[in-house]
Order: C-alpha cells, then sequence, then structure tokens
C-alpha cells in the first residue's frame, strides 16, 4: 500500500514572465514519511508548497499528490490534503469550536460528523478547556494548535506544514514536534514541512530537501547529508610534544588528520567508535590523552555548506515581510 | 474520493459558513453594531433636520404655497423623509464598502490562502462576501426605516406595508451590485491603502451627484447627465416611489428596477469572473 504521496517533476513557477521563483523541481515524498522543506528566505519553500497546495498554478511541469495531478484534478487534491498555515488564519472573532466547524463547513463535512471530529481534535491538541473562549485570548501556541486542528479535520492523508514552530518558545515548539510525530505514529499520515529551524528538520524528518534560488540542491535524510560532509570532528591534545599525526592517521575511519598549535583536527567517520581507537593506539605507544572532544556536524553545517552564508534578507517578497509583521502584531496584542 | 472522508457536498456547500462569519462578526458585536447605525441616525438627525428646507419658502407671497412648492420639488412635502430614504442607499454603499475591505484583510492574515486550498468553490468565496455585505445591508434598510419613522418620516398616501419588500428588493440588487464592483477593485490588494483611496474617490461622488440630498432635476446639466448613469438615483427613486411619494409613478419605478437590475447583473458578472480569474490564477 505504501507508494509515492508526492511526485514533483519539473515544477516550475515564473512570475511576471521573468523572475523564476521556482526552477524545475524534481523530488518524491514516500507515503508515511516526513519529509523537510529547507531553505533560506526566498528560496521558493512558499512558491512550492502553495503549488501543491493548487492555490497557485505551476507555469512548467507537473506534480502530484497521491496520483491526482494538482493541476487538473485540483479538487481531489483539495480533498486529501490539509494545510496548517504560517500565518495565524483563524478568525479572531469567533471561538476555537466555531473556527474548526467553519474549515469543516469548507470541506462540506455534515454538521454531526464535523462536531465530533472537533471534540476529538480539541482533545487531541489540549484545547478543550478553550473551545468555547474567542480566539483573540489564545496565546501563540494556543493558536497554532487550533490551526493543527483546523488542517486535520477532513483527516487528510498528506498534512503540509508551512513553518510550524515560527515564533514559538522552545517548551510550545517541543510540544508541536509531540503533535506532529504523534500524528504520523497514529494516523500513517504523510508531513510535508517547511521550516527555518535546522534541529527541527534534524529531530522530526526522515528525509529533508534543501531548495535555494528555485532549485533542490540536495535530497537525503538528515543522518545521510551529515555523513557526506565528511564525519565527525574529533579534537585532542597529547602531553608529549612528539608529532603523532601519522600514528593517528593509521587508525581505522581516520580520514584526516591536522595539527594545529598542538592540537590534533582529525575527521573521521564514526566519531564515537573511532575515538577508543585513537586513544588506544596512542596509549600503547606510550602517549597520554590530555584533552579530548568529539563534535558531530549538526544540520546547520550542512545546510551552510549548501546554501553559502550569505544574508537573504533582500530576497524576502514585502508580502511575506508584511505577512510576519501582522503575525507579530496580532500575537502582541 | 470525497465519501471516503465522510464529506459529501453540492457545489455551494461552504456558502453560509463563510457568510455567516462575517455575520457574525456583526450581529456578535453589539458596540460595532450599534456604531454602524449611529452615522446613518447622525445624517438624517443633523442633515436632515437642519436643512429644513421648507423654511426657505416665504409664507407672505400670495399664490405660493411652502407645501405645493416641496410636493413638486422633493415628491413629498418633507425634506426629511426625502433625505432618510438617500440615506439607506448611502448606508448600502458604505457597507459593501467595508466588504470590500475584509477581502484585503483575508489575503493579508491568510485566511484567503486557506479557504482556497479547500476544496468549496472559488465563486462561493466571492459570493460569501457580497450575500454578507447584501444581507447586512438589507437589515440596515429596515433599521433606518424604523428609526426614520421614529423621527416623523411621512409615508405616501399610496404607501402600503408590502412596498417595504419592494424596497428590499432594490436595496438587494444595488448591494449585489455594488459588493461584486468593490471587491473585484480590491481582490488584487495586498493592503488597505490603495482600494482604501480608490474607494474613496468613488463614494463622495457617487453619494453626491445622486438624488441622495437633492433632486436631480434641479442639478446643473452636466451633472444631471452623472446622476442618470448612477445606480443608486434609480435605488433612491425607487424607494421614494415605494414609501415616501403620494402618487407612485409606476412606469418610473418599473424603470427604476430595470436599471438597477441591469447594473447588478453586469457588474457582478464582470466582478465576479475577474475575481475568480485572479483566484485561480
Amino acid at each position: 500500500m505504501t507508494g509515492d504521496a508526492l511526485v514533483v517533476e519539473g515544477l516550475t513557477k515564473v512570475f511576471n514572465k521573468n523572475l523564476v521563483a521556482v526552477d524545475h523541481v524534481n523530488f518524491t515524498v514516500k507515503e508515511g514519511e516526513i519529509f523537510g522543506f529547507l531553505g533560506p528566505n526566498g528560496a521558493g519553500k512558499t512558491t512550492t508548497i502553495n503549488m501543491l497546495i493548487t492555490i497557485l498554478k505551476p507555469t512548467e511541469g507537473k506534480a502530484s499528490v497521491l496520483g491526482f495531478d494538482i493541476a487538473k484534478q485540483n479538487n481531489d487534491v483539495r480533498n486529501v490534503i490539509g494545510i496548517v498555515p504560517q500565518e495565524y488564519t483563524a478568525d479572531e472573532d469567533l471561538t476555537g469550536l466555531e473556527n474548526i466547524l467553519l474549515c469543516a463547513d469548507l470541506y462540506g463535512i455534515p454538521r454531526n460528523v464535523a462536531k465530533e471530529r472537533a471534540m476529538d481534535l480539541l482533545k487531541l491538541v489540549e484545547l478543550t478547556d478553550f473551545k468555547d473562549k474567542k480566539v483573540e485570548t489564545y496565546s501563540g501556541g494556543m493558536r497554532r494548535r487550533l490551526e493543527l486542528a483546523c488542517g486535520l479535520i477532513n483527516r487528510p492523508k498528506v498534512l503540509f506544514l508551512d513553518e510550524p514552530t515560527l515564533g514559538l518558545d522552545v517548551q510550545t515548539r517541543t510540544a508541536t514536534w509531540e503533535y506532529i510525530r504523534k500524528l504520523k505514529k497514529e494516523f500513517g499520515m504523510t508531513l510535508f514541512m517547511t521550516t527555518h529551524y535546522l534541529e527541527e528538520a534534524d529531530a522530526l524528518c526522515d528525509r529533508v530537501a534543501i531548495i535555494d534560488h528555485g532549485k533542490i540542491i540536495v535530497v537525503g535524510s538528515p543522518a545521510e547529508l551529515k555523513h557526506n560532509l565528511g564525519g565527525d570532528l574529533i579534537t585532542l591534545a597529547i602531553k608529549e610534544n612528539d608529532d603523532v599525526s601519522g600514528l593517528i592517521q593509521k587508525v581505522e575511519h581516520v580520514k584526516e588528520v591536522r595539527k594545529e598549535d598542538g592540537t590534533y583536527r582529525i575527521k573521521a567517520e564514526v566519531g564515537e567508535i573511532t575515538t577508543p581507537l585513537i586513544i588506544e593506539a596512542l596509549q600503547k605507544k606510550g602517549y597520554a590523552v590530555m584533552r579530548l572532544s568529539l563534535t558531530e556536524p549538526t544540520l546547520n553545517e550542512v545546510y551552510l555548506e549548501y546554501t553559502g552564508r550569505s544574508m537573504r534578507d533582500a530576497e524576502e517578497s514585502r508580502e511575506n515581510a508584511m505577512t510576519q509583521r501582522m503575525v507579530r502584531m496580532r500575537r502582541t496584542h | 474520493m470525497s465519501e471516503t472522508n465522510g464529506n459529501s457536498r453540492s457545489k455551494l456547500h461552504g456558502l453560509w459558513a463563510l457568510t455567516n462569519r462575517e455575520l457574525k462578526k456583526w450581529y456578535k458585536e453589539p458596540v460595532l453594531f450599534l456604531l454602524s447605525m449611529i452615522q446613518p441616525i447622525l445624517w438624517m438627525g443633523l442633515l436632515g433636520k437642519s436643512m429644513n428646507l421648507s423654511a426657505l419658502i416665504p409664507t407672505n407671497i400670495p399664490g405660493l404655497d411652502s407645501k405645493t412648492l416641496m410636493q413638486q420639488t422633493f415628491g413629498t412635502s418633507d425634506y426629511f423623509s426625502f433625505m432618510a430614504v438617500g440615506m439607506i442607499g448611502m448606508t448600502a454603499l458604505f457597507t459593501t464598502m467595508f466588504s470590500g475591505m475584509s477581502v484585503v484583510w483575508d489575503r493579508r492574515l491568510g485566511f484567503l490562502n486557506k479557504a482556497l486550498s479547500t476544496p468549496v468553490s472559488r465563486a462561493v468565496i466571492i459570493f460569501s462576501k457580497v450575500l454578507s455585505a447584501t444581507l447586512r445591508s438589507m437589515f440596515q434598510a429596515g433599521i433606518i426605516i424604523l428609526i426614520a419613522v421614529a423621527f416623523g418620516l411621512q409615508f405616501g398616501a399610496d404607501f402600503n406595508p408590502l412596498n417595504i419588500l419592494g424596497v428590499f428588493a432594490i436595496i438587494f440588487l444595488l448591494c449585489v451590485g455594488l459588493s461584486s464592483l468593490f471587491i473585484a477593485i480590491t481582490i488584487r490588494s495586498t493592503r488597505m491603502e490603495t482600494p482604501m483611496a480608490v474607494m474613496n474617490l468613488i463614494n463622495l461622488p457617487m453619494m453626491f451627484a445622486s438624488n441622495a440630498f437633492f433632486p436631480g432635476k434641479l442639478m446643473p446639466d452636466w451633472l444631471q447627465n452623472v446622476v442618470q448613469v448612477n445606480p443608486l438615483s434609480y435605488t433612491n427613486d425607487a424607494v421614494r416611489q415605494l414609501l415616501i411619494v403620494n402618487t407612485v409613478d409606476y412606469t418610473q419605478l418599473l424603470l427604476d428596477f430595470a436599471c438597477v437590475g441591469v447594473f447588478a447583473v453586469i457588474v457582478a458578472t464582470i466582478g465576479i469572473v475577474l475575481s475568480w480569474r485572479f483566484l485561480s490564477k
């Protein structure tokens, strides 16, 4: 039964005939996996997501969601997907429950079914006690959870999350991750998420794609990508003044050794196995290890490796910046 | 696919939900609701009562009867009654204008995108805005008539309570047209300022270049031409025929309905086609 939830082939979006936002993008998302979409501001993440959720028409290329073509069968697509947008779209003047029921009406779900589902979802996101309170009284975390509940009302098979934890504090963010894991486990849902937080992608995603300048640069599991960077970094110093580079180099899994100011910087494939081997080799020859540290590369390094270090503020669209401002504005008052 | 989700629906599903969402903001907020009624009351109370036009007509000239003269000019001997009817059209104009603004709001807050990603029809999204503005205006029209009666509106000799239905019918047509027009103006905007400026540019001239405050036939020729293509004039005239004149001119009334009806159909078609195209870009 498992197949591909999303198949994207040569998907392209050109705005105003000259601004290429998404440039012949190809990827597939397997059913049941959490797929992360990473990239700097203005890289084309939101444009891609907007095409996949059928609110933007692609200029070129095609994509399908569970076999439904996003251009030709957009209504079928809309039925099987759920969306948790970046913004807080819930109506402030309505209560939490009214907002969920409004979403249900947009899907044409009969009232009795909708009410039952809404109560279940409110329980899932722990908002049952607040269901009859107006959304304007909700905190940022509660609003995000309400968005999640709204996005799930039609029992989607593929859920799109656009920056699901943007602007949330660490506690709320961690809680949101738990909900996302729960969704995957309980409903076997496919999740497609964009995020700026790399530790989030690392913690949640089965696979990630890094997109920049409208093109996908690399796709793979976080572990694979980190591995491709050249492995872990071991730093050590010994008491003696002898140069032991040659000795370390001979240890299994060691790829590269550099000596800088009496400290050895060693790149090795599996740090946690290589480190004891190095210590053993040194001790055999009578050297005493004085200091030692092991660093595993984070997705941050992977990301910077592929997208470079320059800031992207200038490329952020005006509308996007404005939306962010609105989000902040609503949150503060 | 919809069956497996337990979702079954008609083409128009979600219409009432979206319309009611707009209406709820209004009827659940009594303060907002009262505030929206203050403006027409002020206009009626201050302008309608202060412009005591019949006092301008001297009473000491033999053969000149102020009542007859007012009757000839305004179709009623009481300026307040004339002006109160103009308020109905004016309120419709402002209410529909704000319905246009709510599209910008929905876009900025992301609600529009969310609605667009659901199986709800694009037409339904636009219709719901039109419908909520229209229902609001019709309700407000009813309130204005009640207030005006309390302030001393004089019904014409031909008045029949069923005429109120006619008033609602013409307000319905006018509002369908106007709100489609305003939605078509705002649907592309991401900011409030531009459509606000455009609407202000349309609104005031539309109000004054109509027979809301003064009969068109007494205006300069060039202005009369504007008054004659202004749907608001026909609406005002129809409401006056239905409520305050002594002898209803049925040919004129029919013409009023025909003109406002044609306006509504044309503008609504253009507005909805434009909006639809934009929403499914």
